[in-house]
Parts: C-alpha cells; sequence; structure tokens
C-alpha cells in the first residue's frame, strides 16, 4: 500500500482539507473558539451560528460580534467557511436553495431572518464588496447612482448627483473618472472598478460593509489604495472583511478571527492574533505551517 | 467553501512539512520514477540514517539524470510527432475552406439562378392604344353616376380598340386572337381613367395598357418578330405578324412593373401581385411576434430566475425542448381544431395564422432566451442584489438588458421560420387564392411562401419568373427583418 492511499483512509471523512497529523489532532480536540468574540460596540451579532449546504455543513457553531468603527478580518485557509459567514451577513445565500442557517444572527438586535428585516432592506444596511470586480453594465455614474434611485434616496437630481460625487470622493476615485461619467463603468482598471464597486456600495449609506477578498484580483498598488480607503471608511462604518493575504489583514484590521474547516478558532486583537497567537492552528497558519 | 485544494494528499505529505533539502529531492524522486513505497520512505528518512540504504544526495542525483534523460526523450518525442500535429491541423484547417467555399458556392448558386429568373418580373411589357371612348358602345354618358360608370362595357371599347388598330382581323377566331393580345388589365385601366374623369367620354385618349402576358414575355426577352420560326411560344403566325407591326411602331414599350407590387394575385400573369400576400405575410408575423416574444421572454425569466428547482419545472423544461421538435404541421392541426373549430376564429385569417405560428415560434424564443440569461455573469446579479435590488429589479435593471441581444437573436430565428413557414398554414386555410390586399387581422390572406407556392403550381410560363420574384421579395423581408433585430441588437450591445 503506498503512502497516498494509507494517508486518505486514516482522515476523518468530513475534511476535505489535508492535514498533517498534529494539526488534524489540533483541530479534533478543537471545542470553543479561543479569545473573545464579542466587540466593545457590536453592530451585528451572531451566536451559534450553524449553515448547512444539503446535509454539508459548512460552518460550526460560529459566534462573532463586528463593531462599530472598526475592521474584523476573518482569516483562515482555502475553503474554511470565512467566505460562506460573510455572505451570511447580508443573506446572499438565500438564492442557493440547498443552503439551511439556524442559530442568530442580528443587525443592531433585529434578526437577520426574522420576519421584520426583508433581505432587502438588510442589504441595503449591510453593504458587500466582491472578490471581482462587478460594475453594472452601465455609466460610471449610473454605476453609483444606481442604488439611490432604487430606494429613493434622492428626491432630485441635484441630490442624486451629490450623492455620486460624495460617494466617488470617499472610495477616493472622482479625481480619477470625473471628465468621465458618462463612460461604462467596464472601461475602468481593475483597481478603479473596485473602488467603482465600493462608491456604489458607500452611495446607498449602508451601516456595515462587508468585504469577500476584495484585492485577491488587484495589483500591490491597487491594493494599497483599497486598504487606505478601508482604513479611512472605517470612521462611519462596521467593517468586516475576508481576506487570504495575512498582511493586508495584519494592517487594516482591529481585530482577526481566524477560520478554520468552518470552525471559528481564534478571535483577538489583530497585534495579539499575529504576534501571540493563543491556538495551535492559529500559529501553525499564521506561520505558514500550512493554508 | 466554494473554492476547494485541489492538491493531491500524497504531494502534502512532503510538501507541507518542515522538509530538510535532502527530503524535498527525495519526495522529487518518488514523485518523478514510481520506485516501490518502501524506497521512498527509507529516501526520506536518509537524513536520520546515513547508513544503509542509498543516501539522500545519491538519490538526488539519481533524480536529476533520471530527469534529464527524461526530458531529451520528450524533446525527441515532441519533435517526431510535431509534423504530424501540423499535418493534422493543415489538413483541418483546409476541410474548414473546403466547407465554407462549397456552401458559399450553393448559396451564390441559388441567389444567381433565382435573380436570373425573376428580374423579367421586375418589368411588364405595355401596348400603345387609341381608346375611342364612344358613349353609344360604354352605354354610359358623362353625367352618369359612379355605379353607373363601374358597370360600362370597358371591354367592349378594348376591343374595338384593337380592332381599329388591325382592321384586318376577319372572323370570330381571327377576332378572338387579336383580343387575346392585350391583358384584361387594360378594361380595368380604361375604367380607372373614365372614373377619374368622365368628361373624357366621346373623346379618343392614348393609353399604355398592359400586354398579354406571351406577347410580354417576347417583347421582354427582345424575340426577333421577323423569324417567327425560331420564336417558342403558344402565338400564332397570324399573331406574332401583328407583334411585329406593333414593335416596328414603337408601339409596344418595357416599363418597370409596378402592379407586382400594388396587386394581390390573379390568374393572369401580368395582373398577378405580390402586395396581397406581402400583407398577409406582415401581418401574421405582427401577431407572431406580439403573441410569442413577451410570452417567451416572460417563461424563459420566470424558468431562469424565479422558478424552483423541482420535478413540475423539469417537466416544464422537457416539453418545451420537446414542444421545438415537434413538425409544424401539427401545430396546424392544433390551430383548425381549436381556433377554427373550437373559437371559431374566421378561416384563412392572419390573426389565426399567427396565433399558430406563435405556437411553433414560443420553444424557440424561450429557449434561446433561456441559454442568454444563463449567460449573464451572476457576479452582475450579486453585485445588484448586494446593494439591496429587490429580484424583480435584479432582473429588469441588469440581467435582461444584458440577455437582450441573445434573447433578440432567437426571437428573429424564430420569426425567421415562422416567415417561411407553410405547412401549418394550409390546415388553416391560408392556402386560398386571394385577390384582395387584406386589410386587417380578420380578412381572409395567404402568405410570401403560400404564394410562392401557388405560384410555382401554376401553368402559365409568365408565372416561373413570378415565383422567383416573389422569393426575392420573401428574401428582402427576411433581410429587413434581420437588419432590424442587428439595429437593436447592436444598441442594447452598446451598454454593456
Amino acid at each position: 500500500m503506498s503512502i497516498v492511499a494509507d494517508d486518505i483512509l486514516h482522515r476523518p471523512r468530513h475534511l476535505d482539507m489535508p492535514l498533517k497529523d498534529d494539526a488534524t489532532d489540533a483541530f479534533e480536540r478543537l471545542t470553543g473558539t479561543v479569545g473573545d468574540v464579542t466587540a466593545d460596540d457590536p453592530k451585528m451579532r451572531t451566536a451559534n451560528v450553524d449553515v448547512f449546504y444539503g446535509a454539508k455543513q459548512a460552518i460550526h457553531d460560529v459566534s462573532l460580534d463586528i463593531g462599530n468603527n472598526e475592521v474584523i478580518a476573518m482569516i483562515g485557509p482555502s475553503g474554511c467557511g470565512k467566505s460562506t459567514f460573510l455572505r451570511c451577513l447580508n443573506r446572499m445565500n438565500d438564492t442557493i436553495p440547498s443552503c439551511r442557517v439556524t442559530g442568530s444572527m442580528s443587525l443592531d438586535g433585529e434578526d437577520l431572518y426574522g420576519a421584520e428585516l426583508d433581505p432587502v432592506l438588510l442589504r441595503a444596511r449591510v453593504g458587500m464588496v466582491f472578490q471581482k470586480p462587478n460594475p453594472f453594465a452601465k455609466s460610471i455614474y449610473d454605476n453609483v447612482a444606481y442604488g439611490p434611485r432604487i430606494h429613493g434616496l434622492a428626491s432630485n437630481r441635484a441630490e442624486l448627483d451629490d450623492i455620486v460625487v460624495d460617494s466617488l470622493k470617499k472610495a477616493g476615485l472622482h479625481d480619477e473618472v470625473k471628465d468621465r461619467f458618462e463612460a461604462p463603468g467596464t472601461s475602468l482598471s481593475g483597481g478603479q472598478q473596485q473602488r467603482l464597486c465600493i462608491a456604489r456600495t458607500i452611495a446607498v449609506s449602508p451601516e456595515v460593509i462587508l468585504m469577500d477578498e476584495p484585492c485577491s484580483a488587484l495589483d500591490p498598488i491597487a491594493t494599497a489604495r483599497i486598504e487606505e480607503l478601508i482604513d479611512e471608511l472605517r470612521q462611519n462604518y462596521a467593517i468586516a472583511i475576508v481576506t487570504h493575504s495575512m498582511q493586508q489583514a495584519a494592517r487594516v484590521s482591529q481585530r482577526t478571527a481566524y477560520f478554520h474547516l468552518g470552525k471559528l478558532v481564534e478571535v483577538g486583537d489583530t497585534n495579539q492574533v499575529f504576534t501571540n497567537p493563543r491556538h495551535e492552528l492559529t500559529e501553525n497558519y499564521i506561520t505558514g505551517r500550512f493554508g | 467553501m466554494s473554492d476547494s485544494d485541489d492538491r493531491t494528499p500524497g504531494e502534502d505529505t512532503g510538501e507541507r512539512a518542515p522538509a530538510a533539502a535532502g527530503d524535498e529531492a527525495a519526495r522529487l524522486a518518488a514523485r518523478r520514477t514510481p520506485l516501490p513505497a518502501a524506497t521512498v520512505a527509507s529516501a526520506a528518512r536518509a537524513n536520520d540514517e546515513p547508513e544503509g540504504v542509498p543516501t539522500a544526495s545519491e538519490v538526488a542525483r539519481a533524480a536529476d539524470a533520471d530527469a534529464s534523460d527524461r526530458g531529451s526523450r520528450t524533446t525527441a518525442k515532441v519533435r517526431a510527432s510535431l509534423r504530424k500535429r501540423y499535418a493534422a491541423e493543415r489538413r483541418f484547417r483546409w476541410y474548414g475552406i473546403v466547407a465554407i467555399a462549397a456552401s458559399l458556392g450553393f448559396l451564390a448558386l441559388l441567389l444567381t439562378s433565382i435573380v436570373i429568373k425573376g428580374t423579367p418580373a421586375f418589368s411588364q411589357t405595355f401596348l400603345k392604344l387609341e381608346v375611342a371612348l364612344d358613349a353609344d358602345t360604354l352605354g354610359v354618358t358623362a353625367e352618369s353616376t359612379p355605379a353607373e360608370l363601374r358597370r360600362a362595357n370597358y371591354a367592349g371599347i378594348v376591343k374595338s380598340a384593337m380592332r381599329d388598330r388591325f382592321p384586318d382581323a376577319d372572323g370570330r377566331s381571327e377576332k378572338k386572337a387579336l383580343y387575346s393580345l392585350v391583358s384584361t388589365g387594360a378594361d380595368y385601366q380604361v375604367a380607372r381613367r373614365v372614373a377619374a374623369d368622365p368628361s373624357l367620354i366621346g373623346q379618343t385618349v392614348s393609353l399604355w395598357v398592359p400586354a398579354d402576358d406571351e406577347l410580354g414575355a417576347l417583347v421582354k426577352r427582345d424575340a426577333d418578330f421577323s423569324r417567327p420560326d425560331t420564336l417558342v411560344t403558344r402565338m400564332s403566325e397570324q399573331q406574332l405578324g401583328w407583334a411585329k407591326e406593333l414593335v416596328d411602331a414603337g408601339e409596344l414599350d418595357v416599363r418597370f412593373n409596378s402592379t407586382f407590387f400594388t396587386n394581390g394575385d390573379s390568374r393572369e400573369p401580368e395582373l398577378a401581385g405580390i402586395r396581397a400576400a406581402l400583407a398577409g405575410s406582415a401581418f401574421t408575423l405582427l401577431i407572431t411576434f406580439t403573441l410569442s416574444f413577451p410570452i417567451a421572454v416572460a417563461a424563459a425569466i420566470y424558468l431562469e430566475e424565479f422558478a424552483p428547482q423541482n420535478r413540475w419545472t423539469d417537466l416544464v423544461e422537457v416539453n418545451i425542448n420537446n414542444l421545438a421538435a415537434v413538425p409544424s404541421i401539427v401545430f396546424g392541426l392544433l390551430g383548425l381544431a381549436v381556433f377554427i373549430n373550437f373559437f371559431h376564429l374566421p378561416r384563412s385569417a392572419p390573426v389565426v395564422g399567427g396565433i399558430v405560428l406563435s405556437l411553433m415560434t414560443l420553444p424557440t424564443i424561450i429557449i434561446s432566451s433561456r441559454a442568454s440569461l444563463k449567460s449573464v455573469p451572476p457576479s452582475i446579479r450579486e453585485a445588484a442584489r448586494g446593494i439591496g435590488a429587490s429580484p424583480l429589479q435584479v432582473v429588469f435593471h441588469h440581467v435582461l438588458p444584458l440577455a437582450m441581444p441573445g434573447i433578440l437573436t432567437g426571437t428573429i430565428i424564430g420569426l425567421a421560420q415562422a416567415l417561411g413557414e407553410t405547412a401549418p398554414l394550409l390546415m388553416i386555410g391560408m392556402v386560398a387564392f386571394i385577390v384582395d390586399v387584406p386589410q386587417t387581422i380578420t380578412d381572409a390572406a395567404t402568405v410570401l411562401p403560400v404564394q410562392v407556392y401557388l405560384w410555382a403550381d401554376s401553368p402559365e410560363r409568365a408565372f416561373v419568373e413570378k415565383t422567383s420574384a416573389a422569393i426575392m421579395v420573401l428574401l428582402a423581408f427576411l433581410i429587413v427583418m434581420n437588419a432590424v433585430a442587428v439595429l437593436l441588437r447592436k444598441r442594447f450591445e452598446r451598454r454593456w
């Protein structure tokens, strides 16, 4: 029998991530989250969240707060459920028929999956920036104006203009596009497109911004700009960012949550997590031993 | 959870360990050569146990030699196969070029033959006639009412005009032969002239009236009337003599055939026109488009964007796909049974034809609309949902505009199919001989392909050119339709 087959046979079936033996052991010993999952000034709270895709459980018993005026970074190896968790925060997983969410999630005390908070309203309050820049097939102006238009946030054209200019300024894109509002959003470069998407999200004046690997398709310069932008946006919004870059997490976030195979392993101040991780799995990941 | 790690577990055992250089080399060797597992395992342990089995550096050297050997063998093999691969590519490119050339050749053949056969239909031979509008022969006066004027004996007037032109025609059969040189359309022309200006009665007017189709065809062909034996025609020698006289006197002229575009069908080829069929086709397609486009697009949107995935939607999907393959005559039977026999809609009417053809077109448009909705990137839907657009807004503001070019392409394919369809229309009576141009969607009408079929079936030789001309009109209709679709598509595409 070869090493390969041996390895497969002895791995627990629910793991699709290959692991070193000691990591597997550590994971199996994992009982709860290490560190403080609560925020000082919580905007969104989640408790005991389980997410299933059909029979497969993607998230196991995650509790985590997202605080006002802070950036929380979610890190972890591929397939660890951090994106799934993020997408549950504004119910983007609703369209996946097999997806089932249990546990409690709330925004300012209102149950996200309750009757009083409609998904459309929720998504207006919790904006999202995606991994790949996805501007609408419309002009730059219309891209930003779309959200305010459908929600009726502006009563006349001048107000709408103000919102658009303001959002573009906040997203640091205004100077680059002020002469060509009518150009299609898709004509911009990748980094500009991503900032356009951020401007589009800000234009609706959300309370929380979720970012799903916003820089993974961008070059380092564009990434740096977006990171600066995230830091500025922190003054007004609660931000949750999923990232594969630990440097990025260290640079932009105040708190860091480490996910592993659908479980939340450790949460803590970014400094503490990166300099003095308390869980063995976190340490392994951060020191680059796997992931 | 969407992105999964696709590395194999075997690689990981080595890769993830804090590997020393020797281990690394051993692992490479293990990967490249199918060594027995035991050797690999011992090689991996080589650092700890220097004695005994080959050391790590030995294994590494062996691996290197093996790799370079393997490399040069690959080069040789690839080089040897290159010529064959490129030859295959060249061959395939030639198949493609030949296929394209053949299809273009056949298309050119078809179009040339149609154009050559059809062009004469767009010109018509006219005969100059001095008509004495004799009140006695007509049986009316300048003061008669329009109704009386309509019933006047214009045929007699035309006949007497012909007799005046050729006084040598003698006897009943010769006179009949003489009269047959001029089309019955001449009567209508005189009638129109008199109706427009009754004061002409009693005077003599000079008119260019349509010639009979046999004579007309000869003149259009520039036939040599001085050598009647060389002509292939049904005309008698005496008729040919009269024709020669007319040609010599310059009283026969070939002009643009406007009747072809203004008249409905007729038993007389020189009077038969395409207008009725054109109007019938336009009405039918209008009904088809207004019914099938919104219904099909709505169905596609529902199935693609809103419908739950379950056994019912699967069933609906299978049925739609099967409907696209149902022979069109079956839809004709359905139209006959349901719309005419049960709902008592008028027979031969564009409204029924349109409904039947929309049933036939629906699956085509639904399938292509679904395909183009599906091809809109999901990221656009997510973006719109992410800023709080409702599902309907997502579809109508973002997905549908992006899918529109594809939907329009599907629609135009469906409509082009409907435009060329005859079989289902035969069942609902749209194959009738229609002289009047239909004015509404409930008037009896026929359509272009049916008209082509009717004319192709007619015995008169002049209908051959009419058939080809009707095909040209049908093709022109199709090209105009496609051009409109292309224009619309361009407009939508610019928004992308």
